[in-house]
């Protein structure tokens, strides 16, 4: 009787030790998040003033200057990138989930769902050889192309999920009416289902709003404001980089303010993102 | 086509009533004018909407982008094997994979084969240590926390994958990395140098910290996948457990992870994906030095961080080399990815049918 | 019929203007007692016409599968126009994929197909050259479960028909909307809340709602697939009575499990059993009288 209280016990024991390390689990991925999240903003939004805002970048050894030119820059890269990479994704969705049944469709849902999360730089290595190879130097045209190319699987998922929540009866009463297809699909069943898209959109933004490797191959850098889609141009994510890596330390004060903005921006799209997909859910309705 | 039912006033002998089918600005078939013999317009108003040409055209456009999806998988390995061809052509694929990277020596040397090392070692302990980690949170938000903590836990996890890969590197570079130099390493090396695993002048910058940081990344995508997981086991695996006894961590443990260890393999195949093809994190903390089977703590360079580095200044042969690189990268990330996908496709579909 | 200007015309004169044929016993509308009995007494009592009438939709020949599975055997059938028929039956025995063949709705289903005639005041809607986007624009039909379009308004749900085909002229669509939901006798209900979301009604109202929606684009023909199945009792009502009206300017077939239903609304019923046409006459007959052995044990309870 002892013997087996006493291994019972030990089991017990075992069991508690055993669970508290995943709570400790927990602290391993809680830490590194808070400490990320106290030294960007302790140490960069300090660095943030007005000038910081609005005056372009100066030579990476000198004090001052700000980081508009790049604020400006990331702007036009993700704005078109946005512009290329959403309308496709919405238009390969729609295929994906109303005409969608064969085996192409399945092998373009399959490659979708391998590049939702590939390599980046391999895309911006893409964009060189399509963009920067053939107009011969850097662009936001090229950083936008390789940025749009890993929009294009996000929002095509999203949107084929947005578009399969829509019951089924909506679509027939549309067509009961006389609508043809074509105007059902994009009246009546894009529109029910455009919170969902909108939310993809928004998702698929604050995925390539943060990223930087595709840029590296890109973009080509500028303290300038960049004039046309042809210029070559910063943005706030390569200050970052090139700040941190430069081992000057004006550069890397700017480095971690740029930081604090980007990371603000970001988390507040994610906190967007999160708080209206809630309030849909709360309010009962489809996504 | 308009439908225009003419009013009362409007229609001649107000009985049958008449109907106007105006032509479309889209180019349907225009309709028939009204009749004004009194037959049926019925007759003339089942033909030429226009609506099935219109319904092929959208169709065809919507087939059009998603065929694009297909067609950019090839344009990517299609515009990085073009770009590659000098190499392959002059250099041969010996010296590709060749075990020194040099671009700058003389002669310069394009071997592959350390950044191939520094890629698997860095993933590796990403794995090595991402993975229990993901696992252990994932048990913590679907077996033991109460159902009002889950919500922000889980949001917080997630916020880590939020967080820009280049923030992650910068940190890296000014906390992570002296932190551990400053408090791990030399420990590390005091206590377990005798394994050959420590070796190196450590300056904090290394291989071992860059694995670190990549685990950390890691975390939200293998916990967000091992919680569904665990979500996919039926009720009635656990409480058969517990109906005999068993503490919550044997229940865990015996009946729980079994039952999904498909889909936690395939967790961490997607964990290791993501490791491979990070960049920018891995760039900033790596030390950028291409040593080959070097000690833990040394400096290295993987294939990404190389590409990362050294793209944007070169040229001729060297550019065609890191463009071979590319190629590599993409076939070894692309079967990864592939992997990943099959097998958490296939355990979460199980869930499905087995509910 | 004038669809737009029916609702602000007085009764009397509507009735007239129907189908041109000679005026019959109006059913329940002004003289006959109110409540579902009484109705039920005055169809089965009213003299019905010698012969059907003309015949607004026949079927011939229809034949249906869902891929290898034929669901509709041999039909043939004779609508008669402005009256309502009812389709009873069975669970399965393919009611609605009936009534989806009238406006070429069961096509739309993957690997669904028909064979056969379906003629519309003697044209066939399955002729080759035909369109079927066309076919359903002089063919209204409403649904089981009220479906309205939930990110429009009322006044939007009501007008899509018209909106969504190229109308643009906000007077005409006013006019469209305001006499559509006055035939579905829901416009004084929501005459003041024509902006409201049209997922803020009730069941009744949606369900009257998406009436509206189909009477807006004029159609000649009303199919209801139970229409009632999803409502309580006093929407149910609102709606029969509604298809009492309807009858007046348009033919109207509904098919329902509820034979209390048919025998209340409906002049004729047909009854199908596993894909067939069993039998087909005025209600009264079919439920007295049936000449078929299925029919009868239908009609008296004993199975289905």
């Amino acid at each position: 009787m002892i013997a087996a209280d006493r291994n019972y016990l030990l089991r017990l024991w075992k069991s508690r030790v055993l669970l508290g390390l995943c709570v400790g689990a927990l602290l391993v991925a809680l830490v590194p998040l808070l400490s990320i999240l106290w030294e960007v903003f302790s140490r960069g939004i300090p660095v943030i003033n007005s000038d910081f805002l609005f005056e372009r970048q100066i030579y990476q050894f000198k004090e001052g200057g700000g980081v508009a030119n790049a604020i400006l820059g990331s702007v036009y890269i993700t704005g078109l990138a946005s512009l290329i990479g959403i309308p496709i994704g919405i238009m390969a969705g729609v295929y994906l989930s109303e005409y969608g049944h064969g085996r192409f469709a399945e092998s373009v849902r399959f490659f979708s769902d391998v590049f939702a999360e590939f390599p980046s730089i391999v895309i911006g290595l893409f964009a060189y050889v399509v963009v920067v190879g053939v107009m011969g130097h850097f662009s936001i045209l090229a950083g936008s192309v390789a940025l749009a190319v890993m929009m294009v699987p996000i929002v095509t998922r999203t949107t084929e999920e947005s578009l399969q929540l829509v019951p089924n009866s909506i679509r027939e009463a549309s067509l009961a009416l006389g609508i043809p297809k074509w105007r059902t699909t994009l009246r009546v069943t894009l529109s029910t289902a455009r919170a969902g898209l909108v939310t993809g959109a928004m998702l698929s933004f604050a995925r390539i709003f943060g990223e930087t490797a595709p840029l590296i191959v890109t973009i080509g850098g500028s303290l300038y404001f960049a004039g046309s889609i042809e210029d070559t141009s910063s943005a706030l994510t390569y200050v970052v980089w090139r700040g941190a890596t430069s081992g000057i330390e004006a550069a890397e004060i700017r480095a971690w303010g740029a930081a604090a903005l980007l990371l603000i921006i970001v988390l507040v799209i994610n906190i967007v993102i999160r708080f209206v997909t809630l309030r849909r859910q709360a309010k009962g309705g489809a996504l | 086509m308009r439908l225009l039912p003419m009013t009362h006033r409007e229609g001649a002998s107000g009985t049958a009533p008449r109907w106007r089918l105006l032509p479309r600005w889209l180019g349907g078939a225009r309709g028939a004018r009204p009749p004004d013999d009194g037959a049926d317009p019925l007759l003339v108003g089942l033909t030429g909407s226009g609506a099935r040409r219109a319904d092929a055209l959208f169709k065809g456009i919507t087939l059009l982008f998603a065929g694009l999806v297909i067609f950019l998988v090839f344009g990517i390995v299609g515009s990085l094997l073009y770009q590659s061809q000098e190499a392959w052509a002059t250099l041969g694929i010996g010296a590709l994979f060749g075990d020194e990277w040099l671009p700058g020596g003389q002669p310069a040397k394009f071997g592959s084969l350390p950044l191939v090392w520094g890629t698997l070692v860095t993933s590796f302990i990403a794995i090595l240590i991402g993975v229990p980690v993901s696992i252990g949170i994932a048990i913590f938000l679907s077996e033991m926390a109460p159902p009002w903590i889950r919500g922000p836990v889980s949001v917080i996890v997630e916020l880590l994958a939020a967080i820009p890969s280049v923030v992650y590197g910068l940190w890296g570079i000014f906390f992570l990395a002296p932190f551990l130099y400053d408090s791990v390493y030399p420990r590390l090396q005091a206590n377990w140098g005798w394994t050959g695993l420590f070796t190196g002048q450590s300056t904090g910058y290394s291989v071992l910290t860059a694995g670190i940081l990549l685990a950390i990344m890691i975390i939200p995508t293998v916990s967000a996948i091992s919680r569904e997981v665990f979500r996919a086991v039926p009720a009635s695996q656990r409480e058969a457990a517990f109906a005999i006894g068993a503490t919550k961590w044997e229940v865990v443990r015996k009946a729980v992870i079994p039952y999904g260890r498909t889909g936690l393999f395939g967790a961490a195949i997607l964990g290791l994906a993501r490791a491979v093809g990070e960049t920018m994190a891995v760039t900033m903390v790596i030390g950028n030095r291409n040593a080959f089977f070097g000690g833990l703590l040394e400096p290295g360079n993987t294939i990404p961080s190389v590409l990362a580095n050294e793209t944007y200044e070169a040229s001729g042969v060297h550019l065609s080399a890191l463009f071979a690189l590319g190629v590599i990268l993409f076939i070894v990330a692309l079967l990864i990815n592939i992997a990943a996908r099959i097998l958490v496709k296939r355990v979460l579909k199980q869930a499905e049918v087995a509910k | 019929m004038s669809g737009v200007q029916r609702g602000l015309e007085p009764m009397a004169e509507r009735s007239l203007e129907g189908s041109g044929e000679a005026a019959e016993p109006r059913e329940g509308a002004l003289d006959a007692p109110q409540g579902a009995t009484a109705r039920l007494r005055v169809s089965l009592e009213a003299g019905a016409p010698a012969a059907a009438g003309p015949t607004k939709i026949e079927l011939r020949g229809v034949n249906g599968w869902f891929g290898k599975k034929q669901a509709l055997i041999n039909i043939n059938l004779k609508l008669p126009a402005n009256k309502v028929t009812a389709i009873i039956g069975p669970s399965g025995c393919g009611k609605s994929t009936l009534v989806r063949t009238i406006n070429r709705m069961h096509e739309l289903v993957r690997g669904a197909r028909v064979e056969g005639e379906v003629l519309m005041d003697g044209q066939n809607l399955y002729a080759s050259g035909v369109d079927p986007v066309l076919v359903r624009r002089h063919i209204g039909m409403v649904f089981q479960k009220p479906n309205p379009f939930p990110t429009m308004t009322v006044f939007e749900n009501v007008a899509a028909g018209l909106r969504l085909n190229g109308m643009r002229d906000r007077t005409k669509l006013s006019k469209a909307v305001e006499g559509a939901l006055r035939q579905a006798a829901l416009w004084d209900e929501v005459k003041d809340e024509l902006e409201m979301a049209g997922t803020s009604l009730s069941g009744g109202q949606q369900q009257r709602l998406c009436i509206a929606r189909a009477l807006a684009v004029n159609p000649r023909i009303i199919l209801m697939d139970e229409p009632c199945s999803a409502l309580d009792p006093i929407a149910t009502g609102k709606i029969e009575d509604l298809i009492t009206e309807l009858k007046k300017d348009y033919t109207v077939v509904i098919v329902t499990h509820n034979m209390q239903q048919a025998g209340r609304v409906a002049d004729y019923t047909a009854f199908m059993y596993l894909g067939e046409m069993i039998e087909f006459g005025e209600t009264r007959r079919i439920f007295e009288n049936p000449q078929n052995e299925l029919t009868e044990k239908y009609v008296t309870g004993r199975f289905g």
